[in-house]
């Protein structure tokens, strides 16, 4: 259970969050939280959830110590293993908890949004099991260097639809993403991938997500015997953090998300409006919101969860950025030490980690590795070369 | 009273339907299109300002957004373009929020005062979440349209109207701005809907596409408010057509 507060009745952390949505949706978005509610309150729907976890997703995910690179850079470095999970990524946790609860809703058809893909291979997986009819919105750049994830997509049953709007990245595939379901909300869920859109998405996903930090807790004793002296995560809408953030907020372990140089939100952003929500954002002086440019499709966002913000505006949580080339080193670093090919989005802790060691000697870092990076193998062959003697 | 619903007022009491085009500002040649809709019979008029993730909008006036972004369109050069207008009807902003939250609450009130604008519609902007800008708009004497859509359920419908300034904008279909081939049965049913609990005017829009649908929503609603038909004579076929249209489809409610 975390220890993180709920955000008051109006959905706000602080004075971020809230649900800035078309008035059509509104309606919508209270039936959700009522639904949430009840779900998350009821006993059967937690088990079968669990059972889900656990027999389909393979949960819990382990901890691996990375003793080479741990050695190699001072410290004591941990991975929680979300790359493991089916579908190779964190998204499925809160995909499954989405799911279920559409399908208490009596809702038939399954919405959402992408950027690397994971989000909707996931979806589109949960579909398949549980019998939604599943639509997939993802940016015409990304469908491009994801390729691998579209086709896997589509072999789960869904459609798949290129954004073309806007900078055809995560933030226009989200527009595309509301604008059906302000077309469908009758009979259509909107499964929003990340701890980003309007109250109740981002309370909702952060407590499907929660699951990372509560086994990490628990892991973490009993590997070490204590709480880390670090917790550390990738950060495009945040989920993957805000679930392992949950398990130590109420410790003293720092708490530290990793923003691509081109995409942060909380790095260069002010405070602003998009997607239902009041967070921090990348945007000009007139409100524009700008487009953001990363290596990693899943971190190409300009905005930011609201409960990111609010930690990071009461100094609970900090936010770094890492730039594309650091994040081409650190994709490397952790697969030649430890033979683990990460995500690109994971790649930019790694980053992190190896700028910040000299700072961190003889602590231990507890990082969430959220996902594998077979997605990015293809982009990666592209920009490394097949022979790997660029430089 | 706003000045935007007392005039508003005095055309349903001369017993005529109300006519509001929509035309994003700084599109080209957006000025002499508003102009255009004035002489040929509109109202009031809306003017969009663009904004980079307009998720309340279909293909065309998304295509009016990214152009009129593209040649340079700010919140200062439509309003300084607005303000010499002067075309003798009401002139409404529509922004999203996060122009008006970027620009500070107070500021951008008297800002639109300050051009002339009589109104503001914030489709981003739900009841729950409007106490500060609409708190501010009241001050500056800006009235705030709010939106009424099908979703709403029966309760819901009184709150909304009470807020509203000006008149209700009611939601014509579940969707996005865009021309429809026929018009939604859920129009005139939120129209009937609305009607109801208030006596402010009462504007069908969003998915009203020719004269003819015109004409069927004004059968209950007090008037209709014309977007993506509109635009795309504007950034297809050019101004004159916008004329065209707006005295075509002033005939056909005034029938
Ligand atoms: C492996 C992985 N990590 C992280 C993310 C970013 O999402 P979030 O910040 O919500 O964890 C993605 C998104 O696609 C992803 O695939």
């Amino acid at each position: 259970m975390t220890a993180l507060a709920d955000p008051n009745a109006e959905g706000r952390f602080g004075e971020f969050g809230g649900r800035f949505v078309p008035e059509t949706l509104v309606p919508a978005c209270q039936e959700l939280e009522r639904a949430f509610h009840e779900a998350w309150n009821d006993a059967e729907f937690r088990a079968e959830l669990s059972r889900l976890q656990r027999e389909y997703a393979g949960r819990p995910s382990i901890l691996t110590e990375c003793h080479n690179l741990g050695r190699r850079l001072g410290i004591r470095l941990i991975l929680k293993r979300e790359d493991l999970n089916h579908t190779g990524s964190h998204k499925i946790n809160n995909v499954l908890g989405q799911a279920l609860l559409a399908k208490r809703m009596g809702k038939k058809r399954f919405i959402a949004e992408t950027g690397a893909g994971q989000h909707g291979v996931a979806s589109a997986t949960a579909a398949a099991l549980l019998g939604l009819d599943c639509k997939v919105y993802m940016g015409a750049v990304d469908v491009e260097r994801q390729a691998l994830n579209v086709f896997r997509m589509r072999l789960l049953g869904a459609e798949v639809e290129a954004a073309q709007s806007g900078s055809r990245t995560l933030k226009d595939a989200v527009n595309e993403a509301m604008r059906d379901w302000v077309a469908s909300v009758e009979h259509s869920y909107y499964c929003i991938g990340s701890v980003m859109g309007p109250h109740p998405y981002p309370f909702m996903v952060r407590q499907f997500q929660s699951i990372i930090g509560d086994e990490a807790r628990v892991q973490m004793r009993e590997l070490t015997g204590r709480d880390p002296d670090v917790v550390t995560a990738c950060v495009g809408g945040g989920s993957n953090a805000m679930g392992i953030f949950s398990g130590f907020v109420d410790t003293p372990a720092r708490l530290v998300g990793v923003e691509p140089a081109g995409g942060a939100a909380v790095g260069r952003g002010v405070p602003g409006v998009v997607h239902g929500m009041k967070s921090f954002l990348m945007q000009d002086e007139e409100g524009q919101v700008q487009e953001a440019h990363s290596i990693s499709a899943g971190l190409d966002y300009p905005g930011v969860g609201p409960e990111h913000s609010y930690l990071a505006s009461i100094g609970r949580a900090e936010y770094p950025s890492v730039t594309d080339a650091e994040v081409i080193e650190g994709f490397q670093l952790m697969s030649r030490t430890e033979g683990i090919i990460p995500a690109l989005e994971c790649a930019h802790v790694v980053a992190w980690i190896a700028r910040e060691a000299p700072n961190m000697q003889g602590a231990t870092v507890l990082m969430n590795l959220s996902g594998r990076g077979d997605k990015d193998v293809a982009q990666m062959m592209q920009i490394l070369g097949p022979s790997m003697d660029v430089a | 009273m706003s000045n935007l619903e007392s005039h508003l007022r005095t055309v349903r009491r001369g017993g005529r339907k109300i006519l509001i085009p929509y035309i994003t500002g700084y599109a080209a040649r957006w000025e002499e299109a508003v102009r255009a809709a004035a002489a040929h019979g509109a109202d009031a008029i809306e003017i969009g300002i663009p904004f980079s993730d307009p998720v309340m909008d279909g293909p065309v006036i998304q295509r009016a957004s990214r152009e009129a972004l593209n040649r340079g369109a700010t919140l200062h050069k439509i309003l300084d373009g607005v303000r010499l207008l002067d075309v003798g009807v009401p002139l409404v902003v529509m922004c999203y929020y996060n122009t008006v939250y970027r620009c500070g609450h107070e500021r951008f009130s008297r800002m639109l005062a300050a051009a002339g604008v009589s109104g503001a519609i914030v489709p981003d902007l739900p009841l729950e979440e409007s106490t500060e800008w609409c708190a501010a708009a009241d001050a500056a004497n800006v009235a705030t349209v709010m939106l009424a859509a099908p979703t709403a359920p029966d309760d819901r419908l009184p709150k909304i109207a009470e807020r509203s300034r000006g008149f209700v904008y009611a939601v014509g279909l579940l969707g996005v701005t865009g021309e429809r081939e026929t018009l939604s049965s859920s129009a005139t049913t939120i129209a009937r809907r609305v009607k109801q609990v208030t006596d402010l005017p009462v504007l069908v829009g969003v998915g009203i596409s020719d004269a003819k649908q015109a004409q069927e929503a004004c059968v209950e609603a007090d008037g209709v408010i014309q977007g993506a038909s509109v635009m795309r004579r504007l950034l297809d076929e050019g101004v004159d057509s916008v004329g065209e249209y707006v005295a075509q489809v002033r005939r056909a409610i005034d029938e």
